[in-house]
């Protein structure tokens, strides 16, 4: 008689994979990069290989050599962490910057924890802030949108100087430090629907709302993400900015601005709702969304640096384990008289 | 369309045997009769080897309050009572009878009539459950009568007949709606007599539309009994979540339906119960559904207890060399087959076929914490805590999360993108806490004995 | 610029005094009190915190040891005697000395003997395989190969064979802390005595079932013959439920069981030389039921007459170097012929 399988019970299993889910974000992420490198050229291309490849080979090389562990490069999670990281950073990124973040990405923020699953801070988002910490003005230096003649006339529709190299959130700052108001750092107020399309200045992944929404959508249909994180986020950023907006719009930008400006929606979507360093239940994602909203909005108004989102979001990973232990999903038994 | 709240998972329902007509198995040379079919104690043998026995004969006592009169399902000579292989390998005392002819009792009604007059009362129906050895046919396989004698202090406010089949590529339950829908109401009115409710619900899931409309029309002729549309959703057919997508009541951890007012029956129990009380059969024959997309033909077979299941596999044209696995029930619930030449038993539901592609296990990878487990749990648990919890041995903090509470659906480790096996190791470390809440109770009991000699306060 | 620095030392010096202070208030007021002789045992323990002796880990067993006031039921099998002997002179008590023991792994049923008859694909863990069924063989005693015992070992004494697919004891290793024995679902690892030299005789097999049905199973499995029972001068070995056991308080490691054993269950370990076979007597089980013939044709009752004073002599704990030399070279010893 043939030998049989014997296993414990269910016998089967969904399609579900990780490595297929990591590659849905990185599908999700195409308009935004095409976006990019419509935007920026050249440029943003390299610093989009440059950062996918050495995630990758880091990861390769740390598995292989330094932990002798199995390499799982093949789980997609590496090639994620590599284009976030890109479409975080200038579009004039030197190669070595790149190499750096990815280093701190791939092996100080994810493999010295334990690799996939054990982080607590997002990697692209470390090795972000790092950079900006360790090279400012590298970081701060986005070449204008006219690279490519298509786009220029977008940037002048938002009204920002295209090449001087600042973005909205930096000239907001730069502008209220020297005692201008809201109304004389933009005279003709905002064209919306540009910054919708294809925005103002910014980090190679901050060009264009709508890429990112297109993204968002293919998301939800695939079941990658629920929409709680994110809509907490934004839902947040908009009622703390619309309460100061209200109170004073001289000094305090407008709700819509600052959700379509800065890496506001590319965190909410991408960033804030990376499993490993999110929280796994319904109710403790709406916390963790609403904490970065708030926060992001807070560092953008009261604190030294113009974006807050990547430091309200490591500042919530830390604390993302707490509200794992106490928000609780619906239990059976609890539901029970 | 009522359903479930919490939890549960999607599988392709592929009940690619639903065409298939129950047919009559031929009577095997050889029927191995276990003696533990159903939960409790095992059976006692009454008779002994060279005894001639008949079929519908009482052939074991129950060996305890919960648990079952075993009945033979063949004529002819005991060859044999001892410890044979189940499906797991695990010896069970066996009663062997060598068939010769198909001799029933004669007390038996085999006329095809319906017979829906019930004329005996409520304490006779549940003495007449248990003579004839009637359990659970849904996979649990427990003693009927046992459930229905509420403990003192519960009771019975409406019968739910539990129609739901819920696991993929079963259809015995789909087939015996369509063939035999009376029985299921007449069964339906018995068990409802002998809880003394007037409130039934049959529970039937949205993709058996015909078999909705064929127990439909028997509304009108048996009073207080319903029938309810359920989404397609597993496990619909888990008792805790068929009561609270039927009745909105959740069942507390660790306590019986009974508790919330109801009493859930599988719909070839309640055939069993019709058949038994109306028709004087004790229940030695079942319905199992062989299928498996591998397999040259479906089938939906009757065939008696203590059927050989290679037999079977070879009736239907042998095991096919694509087919690795085996499984005796549902591939979310069923149970492997390591032993094929184990017998049927009562609670006998099917044997699956599953090829390699459908089957074989992918590599584990690390948990990612995306929180899919948590989403299909449908009793609201935490797996990826749970098994941590398990591989490290943390048996109070497995307890204070509920771990007894797992249905061991199979939801989480279906879900899993990683892989991971969740369920494998859930499973053990519910195994263990049962066992120590078991000790503790026992010792609590011992403790509330000793009480006059010594004030000692067990843990 | 020096009026910064001025500052900046007065307020940190001043700053620390102050936390100085506050640290050794509250240090002296939150003191746990304790015997300072359970330090004192403390520090001699290994520190390996195993859990080995019962206690949880080395802190707890010293204090067990002190409030209690004697060594009686304490032992820690990681240090062994000399630390025992340690702890008796921190506690000015008589020093306990046991027997060193090491784990045992009591199957050797590789996958040439003892047939695969079903694959398993579940999780690779004992515990899951064994609460799930009997076993991927025909034994369902016999080990599952799944690792749990490797798992438990905190030091590095116990490892897989990939080839044969059963753990192998590092004996340098072993402290007989009793992990691996306890994480066997099966009870398959015993700690037995090290035995003089790290000889020990113990039947490797744990299966109860009837001779006939434990050899279709595995070729080198216990039938229950009894014959080792019979061959045992010392009244060491006992059969219950088909199988036998050899109690290594009463083993003189004679070898006598190992001589007659048909199947070669009945394992000699760290023996220099083997012993020859007996030849296989009439009063083995039934042949129908024996697949291949395990011994070889041996001649006549001169062999074993010469095997006598062999056995004798390795009973003896002074044996000569020659005899040193060769137990390095031969690790473990097999009763099936070569």
């Amino acid at each position: 008689m043939k030998k049989l399988l014997v296993s414990p019970a269910p016998h089967i299993h969904s399609a579900n994979t990780t490595s297929r889910m990591m590659l849905d974000v990185v599908i999700a992420l195409i308009p935004a990069m095409i976006v990019s490198v419509l935007a920026y050229g050249l440029p943003a291309l390299t610093v989009l290989l440059v950062s996918v490849v050495s995630c990758v080979l880091f990861e390769y090389l740390i598995q292989r050599f330094i932990l002798k562990t199995k390499v799982t490069i093949n789980d997609w999670s590496a090639a994620v962490t590599g284009v976030l990281l890109a479409l975080n950073l200038p579009a004039c990124s030197p190669w070595w910057m790149i190499l750096i973040g990815a280093i701190v990405a791939i092996g100080i923020t994810k493999m010295t924890f334990g690799g996939l699953g054990q982080n607590i801070f997002n990697p692209a988002l470390v090795a972000r802030v790092l950079l900006l910490i360790s090279f400012p003005a590298i970081m701060t230096n986005y070449t204008g949108p006219d690279a490519v003649p298509l786009t220029s006339m977008f940037a002048s529709l938002a009204h920002v100087d295209a090449t001087s190299g600042a973005t909205a959130l930096s000239a907001v700052t730069e502008g209220l430090s020297q005692g201008q108001t809201i109304q004389q750092i933009f005279p003709e107020g905002h064209n919306y629907l540009s910054m919708l399309f294809f925005g103002i200045g910014g980090s190679a992944g901050e060009m264009s709302a709508l890429a990112l929404l297109i993204g968002f959508v293919y998301l939800l249909v695939r079941k990658v993400i629920r929409p709680h994180i994110p809509i907490a986020v934004i839902a947040s950023m908009f009622v703390v900015s619309g309460i100061f907006w209200l109170i004073d719009p001289s000094q305090y930008t407008d709700p819509l601005f600052n959700i379509l400006t800065g890496g506001a929606l590319l965190g909410a979507i991408y960033m804030a709702t990376d499993y490993v360093t999110s929280p796994m239940e319904p109710k403790g994602m709406v916390i963790f969304g609403i904490g970065i909203g708030v926060l992001t909005m807070f560092i953008r108004y009261f604190g030294a640096y113009p974006e807050g989102m990547s430091f309200a979001i490591l500042l919530m990973n830390a604390v993302v384990p707490l509200i794992n232990k106490f928000v609780k999903a619906k239990r059976f038994s609890k539901e029970a008289k | 369309m009522k359903t479930f709240n919490i939890g549960g998972a999607h599988p392709n329902d592929n009940k690619i045997s639903k065409d298939a007509a129950i047919e009559d198995f031929p009577i095997v040379k050889k029927a191995y009769i276990p003696m533990a079919q159903h939960i409790g104690a095992p059976a006692k043998p009454i008779v002994a080897v060279g005894d001639y026995v008949k079929v519908g004969q009482k052939i074991a006592e129950a060996g305890g309050f919960i648990s079952a009169n075993i009945h033979s399902s063949v004529s002819g000579k005991v060859l044999a009572i001892k410890p044979v292989a189940d499906l797991a390998g695990r010896p069970v005392n066996t009663i062997i009878v060598n068939v010769e002819g198909d001799e029933w009792l004669d007390s038996i009604d085999r006329s095809p009539e319906i017979n829906s007059n019930i004329t005996l009362s409520g304490k006779e129906i549940i003495d007449k459950v248990k003579e004839c050895g009637v359990v659970g046919m849904g996979g649990a396989s427990f003693p009927t009568n046992v459930k229905l004698s509420p403990p003192p202090g519960n009771k019975a406010e409406f019968l739910l007949i539990n129609c739901a089949e819920c696991e993929p590529y079963l259809t015995s339950d789909y087939r015996l709606m369509l063939e035999q829908p009376e029985q299921i109401f007449v069964g339906a009115a018995v068990i409802m007599k002998a809880l003394n409710v007037d409130v039934c619900k049959i529970g039937v899931e949205e993709n058996k539309p015909d078999a909705i409309a064929k127990l439909q029309s028997f509304e009108s002729k048996y009073t207080g009994i319903k029938v309810v549309p359920l989404k397609k959703k597993y496990p619909q057919g888990g008792e805790k979540q068929l009561i609270q997508a039927m009745t909105g009541r959740y069942v507390g951890s660790g306590k019986l339906p009974i508790s919330v007012g109801a009493v859930v029956q599988n719909c070839a129990t309640a055939i069993a119960v019709y058949e038994a009380v109306q028709k004087n059969k004790p229940l030695f024959e079942g319905v199992i559904t062989v299928t498996g997309d591998c397999l040259p033909v479906q089938k939906n077979l009757k065939l008696r207890v203590g059927t050989p299941m290679n037999e079977i596999m070879d009736y239907i044209g042998g095991v096919p060399e694509e087919a690795v696995k085996l499984i005796s029930g549902g591939p979310m619930m069923g149970k492997a087959i390591a032993n094929l030449n184990a017998p049927t038993v009562k609670a006998s539901s099917a044997i699956l076929a599953l090829t390699a592609d459908q089957t074989l296990r992918k590599e584990e990878s690390n948990c990612i914490r995306c929180g899919k487990c948590i989403d299909a749990c449908p009793m609201g648990l935490e797996p990826y805590l749970l098994i941590r919890y398990t591989k490290r041995n943390n048996l109070e903090e497995l307890e204070n999360n509920d771990v007894f509470d797992c249905i061991e659906c199979g939801c989480c480790l279906y879900t899993c993108p990683a892989n991971i096996p969740l369920l494998d190791y859930i499973r053990v470390g519910k195994a263990d806490v049962m066992g120590v809440i078991r000790g503790r109770a026992a010792a609590k009991r011992a403790a509330a004995q000793n009480k006059p000699e010594n004030n000692k306060k067990e843990k | 610029m020096s009026d910064i620095i001025i500052w900046t030392v007065a307020s940190l010096t001043v700053l620390g005094l102050l936390l100085a202070v506050i640290l050794y208030y509250v240090a002296q007021k939150f003191k746990v009190e304790e015997n300072p002789k359970i330090g004192e045992v403390d520090s001699v323990l290994p520190q390996a915190n195993c859990g080995g002796c019962g206690f949880a880990g080395c802190h707890a067993f010293a204090e067990s040891c002190v409030k209690q006031g004697s060594l009686e039921g304490h032992f820690c099998t990681v240090g062994g005697n000399a630390v025992m002997k340690l702890v008796a002179e921190k506690m000015g008590v008589e020093a306990v000395e046991q027997a060193p023991q090491v784990a045992v792994v009591r199957c050797q049923g590789s996958p040439d003997k003892r047939k695969k008859t079903n694959d398993y694909g579940g999780a690779s863990s004992c515990k899951v395989k064994a609460s799930l069924y009997t076993g991927d063989t025909g034994c369902k005693y016999g080990c599952l190969g799944e690792g749990d015992c490797v798992d438990a070992c905190n030091f590095d004494a116990i490892h897989m064979n990939p080839q044969t697919g059963l753990p192998e004891v590092t004996e340098e290793n072993c402290t007989a802390c009793g992990a691996c024995v306890k994480a066997c679902p099966l009870d398959i690892i015993e700690l037995r005595n090290k035995g003089p030299k790290g000889r020990r005789v113990y039947v490797a097999c744990k299966n109860e079932d009837k001779g006939g049905v434990a050899r279709k199973a595995c070729s080198i499995a216990c039938i229950g013959c009894g014959l080792c029972e019979k061959a045992c001068k010392f009244g060491a070995i006992t059969i219950v439920n088909n199988l036998a056991y050899v109690d290594f308080n009463k083993c003189k490691l004679c070898r006598q069981c190992v001589v007659v054993c048909p199947t070669g269950a009945m394992t000699a370990v760290n023996f220099p030389t083997p012993l020859p076979k007996k030849k296989e007597t009439k009063k083995a089980p039934k042949a129908s039921e024996i697949t291949k013939p395990v011994v070889p044709p041996i001649n006549d009752a001169a062999k074993t007459e010469a095997a006598k004073p062999i056995a004798v002599k390795s009973n003896i704990a002074t044996d000569n170097s020659a005899k040193v030399q060769a137990k390095k070279e031969l690790k473990t010893e097999k009763k099936v012929e070569e």
